[in-house]
């Protein structure tokens, strides 16, 4: 059961968006951040909606994989707007009973900040969807790259990153079985309460500490037998760079985020 | 010393820290180019460790070792020598590196900086060889253990190695595993010219090799063919290691008076003998 989970919410496809260089998708994913926060009123969000609508068309994603991400941040939304809504300051009142007080201010607060939660999390879910984690984490040594020369460690971090996700489902297998092997011999994980159940995965995590490290140990042993000797002189098989189709999505970019500015500078709908 | 000789172990000496004996005393060994030379030995008898040091993983602390000719001691040849002697290690789970087959066959190329078109060309061929081909996009931790050490195998032969050593790489795996692993080294012995130095415990696999070392607390106690050295029953047996059954039940019916021939290997063998026992009587 624990081989079939699925690292990151990565969800394979052939699309335009998922050929794109992971680069260029990690940057326009910061370029639509700060557009989410150019956008002003209610009609800034319909068009970055109707962006999000066509990314995900051209992606070949459908719009629930989106809201997924919603879903698990409900809670900090909806803690959010209860914030904002009662304790914005403002001066025109449209409810109060005793010391709570809505205010117009404090409803739009709510809404728009609510809003921009939403959005930041649907628009930069497009990046994880349409990247597996190893093509991110090569995008991502890439962009270090200029770094190490500041001795930042670009190359070693992406390394980690690639080992951690190499080891993530053989360490789950190996705690899967330990756990049998304690609960074959009468080891209880599930009942008692919070201390308890916490108390009964020692003995869960103590052999599957010791077996990380001497995994730890012989993976060493095996990258220094295939001549691995850090960044240094190393070449890549897969390189990355920059097509038409990067381009033409920084083209799409550019024109959604000058529409926006345009937005607010021009017309105004909102509360 | 035979220039063609692909390793050549001399004099060597081998202590591991906080041991109080030495791992390796005194091991005088040629690995011939081309051949397929078993290594055998009960636990702590010191193959790992011979191992080891043929890939530059460690240093004799007296002796020299020459892999094709360069010596192991030399700092500035380690990264010549482990691309020369490729090694694949026991367990299938800890010597792969990438998330995807394809890259892990790449990880050496990419550490002694092969042009990535290149690369391209030699992770397809190792991967054929080794007949992964389809698991090219596949996640390691996807593949049985027999398939891991293949794609390890492949990973090895990307950097054309002149030799492969391969510690106890059967130990792990099933049956059949065993099978496919064997077979594939095998195959790349006789067909690619590659020279293998196999260190196992299990006699059945050392019985296909062309010659089988014994290793015993650290030296050499038998060489020879393996039909030289499995009919010495009792001398095995000293060393605390199994002989292949046929050739034990040979010894039996030997001992009992029945004049079979004392090299018999695989139950093919003894079929053959037995038929020609009773034909003439």
């Amino acid at each position: 059961m624990l081989k079939n989970i699925t690292l990151g919410q990565y969800y394979p496809g052939h699309s335009p968006v998922h050929r794109m260089d992971p680069r260029m998708k990690i940057y326009l994913t910061i370029a639509y951040i700060v557009a989410v926060f150019l956008v002003k009123d209610l009609l800034g969000y319909a068009l970055a909606f109707l962006f999000l609508l066509f990314m995900a068309r051209v992606a070949q994603i459908n719009l629930g994989f989106l809201m997924r991400g919603i879903k698990a941040l409900r809670v900090i939304v909806a803690f959010t707007f209860i914030i904002n809504l009662f304790f914005s300051t403002g001066d025109t009142p449209l409810l109060s009973w005793g010391i709570l007080r809505i205010t117009r201010e404090g409803l739009q607060n709510a809404v728009y900040f609510s809003l921009r939660l939403i959005f930041l999390v649907m628009g930069t879910s497009m990046l994880t969807l349409t990247t597996s984690p190893v093509v991110l984490t090569d995008g991502l040594e890439r962009m270090m790259r200029p770094l190490a020369r500041v001795h930042f460690p670009a190359h070693e971090l992406a390394m980690m990153m690639t080992i951690a996700l190499r080891f993530i489902p053989t360490l789950l297998e190996e705690a899967d079985k330990i756990m049998k092997a304690q609960m074959a011999r009468g080891a209880d994980f599930e009942s008692g309460n919070l201390l308890a159940r916490a108390r009964a995965m020692v003995p869960l995590l103590v052999p599957l500490f010791v077996g990380a490290f001497r995994r730890a140990t012989e993976l060493a042993m095996a990258m220094e037998a295939r001549c691995y000797r850090g960044g240094a002189h190393r070449t890549r098989m897969r390189e990355l760079g920059y097509t038409r189709l990067d381009f033409a999505a920084l083209g799409v970019m550019a024109a959604f985020i000058a529409l926006i500015v345009a937005q607010g500078a021009f017309v105004h709908v909102g509360l | 010393m035979d220039q063609s000789d692909k390793i050549v172990v001399q004099g060597v000496r081998y202590t591991y820290q906080d041991a109080p004996d030495a791992a390796l005393c005194g091991v005088e060994l040629s690995v011939h180019a081309g051949e397929f030379l078993a290594v055998l030995g009960h636990n702590g008898s010191g193959k790992s460790t011979l191992a080891k040091l043929m890939n530059a993983l460690y240093v004799p602390a007296e002796g020299h070792i020459w892999v094709v000719g360069m010596d192991t001691r030399d700092d500035a040849l380690v990264y010549d020598i482990r691309q020369h002697a490729g090694m694949v290690f026991q367990n299938p789970d800890n010597q792969l590196v990438a998330t995807v087959v394809e890259e892990d066959v790449a990880f050496g190329m990419e550490n002694i900086g092969v042009p990535p078109a290149q690369m391209r060309i030699r992770v397809d061929e190792a991967l054929r060889a080794v007949n992964m081909q389809d698991f090219r996009t596949a996640a390691p931790h996807m593949l049985s253990g027999g398939q891991k050490q293949r794609v390890a195998i492949a990973g090895v032969l990307a950097m054309q190695p002149d030799v492969i050593i391969l510690d106890e790489s059967t130990a792990m795996l099933d049956p059949a595993g065993r099978r496919e692993v064997l077979q594939t080294v095998r195959r790349l012995q006789r067909e690619e010219g590659i020279t293998i130095v196999w260190i196992t415990h299990y006699m059945d696999e050392a019985a296909q090799a062309d010659r089988v070392i014994v290793m015993n607390e650290g030296q050499i106690a038998l060489s020879g063919t393996p039909r030289e050295v499995f009919p010495q029953v009792e001398r095995l047996r000293e060393l605390r290691l199994d002989v292949p059954p046929m050739t034990e039940l040979a010894h039996d019916l030997a001992a009992a008076g029945v004049p079979v021939r004392a090299d018999v290997l695989t139950v093919e063998e003894m079929v053959e003998e037995v038929c020609r026992l009773s034909s003439k009587t």
